[in-house]
């Protein structure tokens, strides 16, 4: 901290697989301003094998391109004094393959899943779920342990109080495997018992000797409540103590951040609650990177997340193409190609995953994969974020007949207020319009949601930052971290090509008066910069649902962004025509309203 | 600034090898440093701890879990014999006694009164591996493998599939154009390293496989034929395990493309010589590539001229091969590398490079689509 007690410039970093990326943050005219953005390539595989070489070139590039001092030799200035060092350093990581772990429970669909919510909200891979009901025998269950290697294991089950037998078996399996530690031979695995507490002694028992052992309390006390606080917490303690201190270089890291170095995940997902938190209202984040895809939701107050870990941009867009069907790929190509050519050139991308689209067919198609891409992160994502499993329930008697059970989701897209879209194909598309067409593709929101994209990607360092100082990382976050694309007004049901859909009424912010009929089928953007709002009245014909309720009128104060005000009729759920020339006419029609691609 | 521009596959004539021959845990090295090792010599084994097989005793017999001491018939750490008696109940004066039988033969392992369940650990697997490549043991990781140092040809793949392989170079094709089929495929060439041109048809592939031959190096590989192949979609290109008798490594990448000249040329100049190959891919963090080692008989270290072969960057100059459409696969000569940031037709804005291809056209390509190739 500077001599004022005020903290006047932060550097953040990100230690991502391939690039480490360093942000300058300063307290320019009493608010907090992201400066500049550098990066480097990540330096922990050989011939460096040292993640600080990165950090210390990411951050240079940042004094090369502010000209404000920040390293002198390779220490950090602290503090700030005008031109000169930092208050803060920070940093995430995700680097080296980032946290992976196991989790066991008892019940699949209850404490294991609880186990499971746990690992991912701190930001880790789960390689696999172990269950005393999954379905393996225990031999296949001690194989797979041994044969994973996880960098730590998330152990629960029962509820305090109850039957210790079970959770006893899970040790057993456990403490049989003999498991050993991802990285650094020499050291015991940790792994954390989160379970009924009354099985403490026995599971110290089984376990003590053999692997490093740490007891919080249970994740799932009672079948009503998750408790899954202290079982996080205590997974970013251990990432620190026990994983990333057998990283190459990461001691020397962890002896420089004026906080704990945080997964990236984790920080983002914290980012994506702090938001949803502040504003009270229902987030949906998504970061599609090139191995995996994150998605982050807070619905009913519930923050969730979930890794697909094989659905990416290149490491794994094969698998994307695999999940997801040729089909389905080439719905979303505006012009005809021979599969032998596709799948020959995404598996070109696969083994040489750093290039980029040169033309805009290839553009087209890369951008197609990424629909498919998050539209299958989001199904998974949708299957996990559920209300509590298990839980009796206290039903009216409509409640009874409506057949509402404990386990639904709880995503909801007509109540999502914001959307926000990172990573590179998002972040970096040529044009804002295709980031829009992508995100409201790949999601198909409904009713009224905003849009916006994450500028270049610095949710990571946000995240840890407002761990420490939420002000600078909430005023970041506000003016230069979130492009604003717009507001998409989506109204659900379907219909006929070219037949009533809604009646669109709005003033725009120039005076332009609209009052159009808008048919089913169209995709509709009209301009409304950032800043700017609108009050825009929809009035729907039968069968359809803006917002309001089937067929009733919707009023509302809508944002606008870089693209705009867009309304988008072509019915939720959404079908793309079978035939092809129609399709195609289709896509073109859609891409042309967006402005989204240059002419051909 | 990260580079950008894809390092490039290395393709070097005469280098030091160095291969880690490690053990997945613990064990007994059973060569010395400076012998002189086979590719097939097994260089260390040791033991895998046996499956484990989990009985629940108390509930076979109808017992409450703290029960158990008191019928079973074997304490931890005692030997047991498949269908020998785990445990039996005192039965009516000596008559209707329960037994459990062990279902495998092992160690008891552990007893426990609170779930009731006995574990047995089946008796140990031997493994061992061997040195890989033909050369000399330069150091001993104690307890756990080997180095093995050759002086060798050495040519790198883009991808490949199936795991460690031996055989003789057999170059069946006239030119690095010509595409491997069938007909080009012979009885003569089992056990051997077939090196194909452009492109291997599945025909050609299941006719090598037929033949007996050891490993394929191609230009390409059609993506419906490796689906085929390995009967599923691969997802992720990680490999290296998959269960084939023919080992496949592309030198260029996926469809029909000419393979490198000096890779070609080099491996012709291989001819009848001993190869090790390994298809095993991972295209991550901690990339693998594909690789095939052609050791030199009597080189020693001190015969390299190039050291390790030193990655400099694009220069004016530098031979590149494109790797993204329009001209993926052409080779060319690097003319102008321009700082300033350009616009392609996609309308993304990158670093490019002015290239003069072979055939005389130039363009204009984004950095991180070409790759140098490394001489």
């Amino acid at each position: 901290m500077s001599e004022n007690g005020k903290i006047n410039a932060i550097v953040a970093t990100d230690c991502g697989s391939t690039t480490t990326k360093a942000i300058l943050i300063k307290l320019v005219d009493g608010e907090y301003r992201l400066i500049v953005r550098g990066e480097a390539p990540t330096t922990v595989e050989a011939p460096f094998e040292d993640v600080t070489r990165g950090v210390l070139n990411a951050i240079r590039e940042v004094e090369e391109l502010s000209g404000h001092e920040i390293l002198d030799g390779e220490d950090i200035i602290h503090p700030n004094d005008g031109n000169r060092g930092v208050d803060l350093y920070l940093s995430t990581s995700s680097a080296g393959g980032g946290l992976q772990m196991m989790v066991a429970g008892v019940v699949k669909s209850m404490t294991a899943e609880s186990a499971e919510r746990a690992a991912l909200g701190a930001g880790s891979i789960v390689m696999d779920v172990l269950a005393s009901n999954d379905g393996r025998l225990p031999h296949e269950q001690i194989e797979r342990i041994r044969h994973l290697r996880p960098d730590m294991i998330l152990l629960s089950g029962g509820i305090d109080g109850g039957t210790i037998t079970h959770v006893v078996e899970l040790g057993q399996i456990i403490s049989a495997a003999d498991p050993k530690a991802r990285l650094g031979a020499g050291y015991n695995l940790p792994v954390i018992y989160a379970g009924n507490k009354n099985a403490r002694e026995e599971v110290v028992k089984l376990l003590e000797d053999k692997t490093s052992l740490y007891q919080v309390d249970n994740l799932r006390p009672v079948l009503e409540r998750e408790n899954l606080g202290p079982a996080r917490d205590k997974i970013h303690d251990l990432f620190m103590e026990h994983v990333m201190a057998q990283a190459p270089g990461y001691s020397k890291l962890m002896g420089w951040t004026d906080a704990p170095i945080m997964p990236t995940p984790g920080a983002v997902g914290s980012m994506i609650e702090a938001i949803a938190n502040r504003h009270d209202i229902e987030v949906l984040g998504v970061d599609i990177g090139g191995a995996t895809t994150d998605v982050f939701s807070v619905f009913q107050k519930t923050f969730n997340r979930t890794v697909s870990a094989n659905l990416g941009m290149s490491y794994s867009i094969s698998n994307v193409l695999a999940e997801a069907g040729i089909d389905n790929v080439m719905r979303w190509v505006p012009f005809k190609l021979p599969e032998l050519e596709v799948r020959n050139r995404i598996k070109n991308k696969m083994i040489r995953p750093t290039t980029v689209p040169q033309s805009l067919d290839d553009l087209k198609m890369e951008q197609a994969i990424a629909r498919e891409a998050l539209r299958l992160a989001f199904e998974q994502h949708k299957n996990f974020a559920v209300s509590l499993k298990g839980v009796q329930q206290e039903r009216t008697i409509s409640e009874a007949f409506s057949q509402s059970a404990s386990g639904e989701t709880l995503v909801n897209m007509m109540d999502l207020d914001l959307l926000v879209g990172s990573g590179g194909v998002l972040s970096h598309a040529p044009r804002r319009q295709q980031a829009a067409m992508m995100l409201i593709d790949g999601f198909l929101p409904e009713g009224t949601t905003r849009l916006a994209v994450d500028s270049i990607f610095m949710m990571p360092q946000l995240g840890v930052l407002a761990e420490v100082h939420e002000q600078s990382a909430t005023e970041v976050f506000e003016k230069d971290c979130l492009i604003h694309l717009g507001t998409l007004v989506a109204p659900v049901g379907t219909g006929q090509e070219g037949k009533p859909c809604i009646k669109f009424e709005t003033t725009l912010p120039d005076g332009t008066l609209v009052n159009e009929d808008i048919p089913f089928g169209e995709m509709k953007v009209y301009p409304l910069g950032i800043d700017e709002t609108a009050s825009v009245k929809v009035t729907p014909a039968r069968g359809f649902d803006a917002g309001a309720g089937p067929g009733k009128p919707f009023e509302s104060t809508l944002t606008g962004g870089v693209v705009g005000l867009i309304v988008d009729t072509r019915g939720r759920p959404f079908v793309l025509p079978t035939d092809e020339s129609e399709r195609v006419k289709r896509l073109d029609k859609w891409a042309a309203a967006f402005d989204a691609y240059p002419p051909a | 600034m990260a580079h950008a521009y894809t390092p490039g596959l290395r393709v070097s004539e005469k280098t030091v090898v160095r291969k880690e021959r490690r053990l997945p845990i613990k064990g007994e090295v059973v060569v010395a440093k400076g012998d002189h090792v086979t590719s097939d010599s097994v260089v260390a084994r040791t033991h895998l701890p046996g499956n484990v097989q989990l009985v629940n005793v108390a509930s076979k017999l109808g017992l409450p879990p703290e029960d158990l001491p008191s019928v079973m018939q074997k304490k931890d750490g005692d030997p047991i014999e498949k269908g020998e008696a785990l445990a039996v109940t005192q039965g009516f004066f000596g008559f209707f006694k329960s037994k459990v039988l062990s279902p495998c033969e092992g160690t008891v392992e552990s007893i426990s009164t609170v779930t009731g369940q006995v574990i047995l650990r089946e008796p140990p697997t031997p493994i061992e591996i061997n040195a890989y490549i033909d050369g000399e043991v330069v150091e001993i990781l104690p307890e756990e493998g080997v180095v093995v140092e050759a002086v060798g040809t050495f040519i790198q793949g883009i991808f490949g599939v199936g795991g460690e392989r031996t055989g003789e170079i057999a170059v069946v094709v006239d030119g690095p154009g010509q595409p491997l089929d069938e007909s080009l495929i012979t009885d003569e060439h089992k056990g051997k390293i077939i090196i194909g041109g452009s492109h291997v048809t599945w025909d050609g592939l299941q006719k090598a496989t037929e033949v007996g031959a050891h490993g394929i190096v191609v230009g390409g590989f059609d993506d419906p034929d490796l689906k085929r192949l390995l009967g599923k979609d691969l997802g992720v290109a990680i490999t290296g395990h998959e269960d084939l008798a023919t080992a496949l490594i592309l030198t260029e990448g996926f469809g029909e493309m000419t393979m490198a000249h000096g890779t070609f040329d080099l491996l012709r100049s291989c001819e009848g010589r001993k190869a090790s190959i390994n298809g095993a891919t991972q295209i991550r963090a901690g990339v693998i590539r594909p690789e095939i080692v052609i050791p030199i008989e009597g080189a020693t270290a001190a015969d390299v001229q190039d050291g390790e072969g030193s990655t400099t960057g694009l220069e004016i100059g530098s031979l590149i091969r494109a790797i993204r459409e329009p001209h993926f696969g052409s080779l060319g000569k690097v003319t102008e590398l321009p700082n300033e940031l350009q616009k392609m037709e996609s309308e993304s804005m990158v670093r490019v490079l002015m290239v003069e291809f072979e055939n005389g056209e130039q363009a204009l390509l984004p950095r991180a689509n070409v790759e140098m190739i490394e001489e």
